[in-house]
């Protein structure tokens, strides 16, 4: 159980940075989630042609110069911008800070379709002769690249990588972040995830051809999660990222604490490619639960991580019944890719870091777009479109999972 | 390509490079290293764009040639007189 822990074991949330597509700061994003304001727009991408996205516009030239945004990836951007938001956040004094004791964890879905895509474009004007192939090429594309960027901009000299765990990922690098800090192999650990999926047509060509990709007329009515008329998923691009530290040394420098985790788990499914399996999930939930020494009823808020799909969705809802039941308790439930689509490797952590906020302001933003609800999906506790005064909010568990099966959870408390 | 034609558009490569740098007070003589942050990443990308852009191949041990943008423009002169 969290709490027995001595507090050298127990990590804190210190600082968040992010950039969403309605939101670069915790309070905008949050802002964005109780006005019910959709970040999803009309975007138009090589090959594809006309869809929509969620896209982001923080300024990369706030971190970085000119020259390192042409050289890097836009997720090294991203995971700059909100590395260095997070840092600021923390009120850490980052100059006298030890940079051999922070280490970077960034969660991925995937990396480097995007500068392959490109330089595959590139040639093709040279008649694919390979010698116009850009020597940028692999450094943009190690799978370390969004999390070294962060190590290079920040002069971090402690371990920095990324997780490739599809859309589990940003979960899986705050999991990462604790776990490291546990085994004191960092006293600061930098970590959530990243996405430039909008930026790969190969994303929205294999959703498409999965039968998965959302369409609808109006952009920002195309995600909606437990809708009956749900038609598949909206890839956005975002990040966010967290400071993580013990609670003692959190306590003695007077930070302001977010939140502290609780409990987590991963697991695997070992059943299908694309697949979800509810009787996973529910195993990754109650082993979650258990870790966090807390029961079903002792949550306020599951955030829930479908993702607009015919099939993930109804079966995200069933794994929740069979851990809550069909009746439910007060636990309340919502979705954040109603407002954003599905942000990929930056998805669990953007959705964690959104609802963080009820801890201070006691509301449950609700999941947008539902203007049919799938009886499949007709969760007890659903926050259907406004959200919800509840007073006091001292939990939240934060469900992704992602392909091949892979499942993550975090659960957060107020502390 | 005029010498100076060709000073400008090595020029141009340049601030695609280094678009954080002042070039305006650039000296011929003096090493490009010398006055503007480049490293060897940057110095193969005026090779690839002199390829992209003028199809002009440099053969690795005439790299030297483009140390500074009078020894650049002296090694270009002829490779570029034609175009």
């Amino acid at each position: 159980m969290a709490t027995e822990r001595p507090d050298h074991q127990r990590i804190v949330i210190t600082g968040v940075g992010l950039s969403a597509p309605n939101g670069n700061s915790l309070p905008e994003f949050r802002h964005a989630l109780l006005e019910g304001r959709s970040g999803v727009s009309a975007f138009e991408t090589r090959y594809f042609g006309p869809t929509v996205a969620g896209v982001c516009d923080f300024d990369e030239l706030r971190h970085q110069k000119r020259k390192e945004v042409r050289r890097g990836t836009r997720a090294g951007s991203v995971g700059i911008f909100c590395a260095r938001e997070a840092v600021a956040d923390s009120g850490l004094d980052w100059e006298n800070v030890d940079r051999s004791t922070v280490g970077i964890y960034v969660g991925v879905t995937e990396h480097g379709n995007v500068e392959t895509e490109n330089e595959i474009f590139l040639i093709k004007g040279f008649d694919y002769d390979t010698q116009y192939w850009s020597h940028h090429h692999n450094p943009r594309t190690v799978a370390n690249n969004p999390a070294g960027e962060i190590s290079l901009n920040l002069g971090v000299t402690g371990p920095h990588y990324t997780l490739g765990a599809a859309c589990a990922a940003g979960n899986a690098g705050i999991i990462q972040g604790v776990q490291m800090l546990r085994l004191e192999e960092c006293d600061v650990a930098l970590c959530g995830g990243v996405s430039e999926s909008i930026h790969s047509f190969g994303i929205f060509a294999s959703f498409n051809s999965q039968g998965a990709l959302a369409k609808h007329e109006l952009p920002e009515r195309a995600s909606r999660p437990f809708d009956a008329d749900r038609n598949g998923i909206v890839v956005a691009e975002g990040g966010c990222m967290f400071v993580l530290e013990r609670l003692d040394a959190a306590r003695a420098r007077g930070a302001k604490i977010h939140g502290e985790i609780a409990g987590y788990a991963m697991n695997s499914d070992a059943t299908d490619f694309v697949l979800p399996d509810p009787g996973r999930q529910a195993e990754c939930i109650h082993l979650a639960l258990r870790r966090a020494g807390m029961n079903p009823e002792d949550i306020d808020i599951v955030s829930t991580h479908a993702t607009s799909t015919v099939s993930g969705d109804a079966q995200e809802c069933q794994a929740l019944r069979r851990v809550w039941g069909d009746n439910g308790c007060h636990t309340l439930m919502n979705n954040t890719k109603s407002f954003i689509g599905h942000a990929m490797g930056a998805a669990g952590a953007l959705e964690l870091a959104g609802n963080l906020p009820a801890f201070d302001d006691g509301v449950c933003h609700a999941s947008i777009n539902l203007d049919r609800l799938d009886q499949q999906c007709a969760l007890p506790g659903l926050v259907a479109n406004r959200p919800r005064e509840v007073g006091t909010i001292n939990t939240i568990l934060n469900n992704s999972f992602g392909m091949l099966g892979i499942n993550s959870v975090v659960i957060v408390k107020r502390i | 390509m005029t010498a100076d034609e060709i000073r400008k558009a090595i020029l141009e490569i340049l601030h695609d490079i280094a678009p954080d740098e002042d070039l305006s007070g650039l000296k011929d003589e003096v090493p490009l290293r010398d006055q503007l942050p480049l490293d060897s990443m940057d110095f193969l990308d005026i090779v690839m764009e002199l390829r992209k852009r003028y199809r002009i191949q440099i053969p690795e041990e005439e790299y030297t040639e483009l140390a500074s943008m009078a020894s650049t423009v002296k090694y270009l002169e002829p490779k570029m007189k034609d175009m």
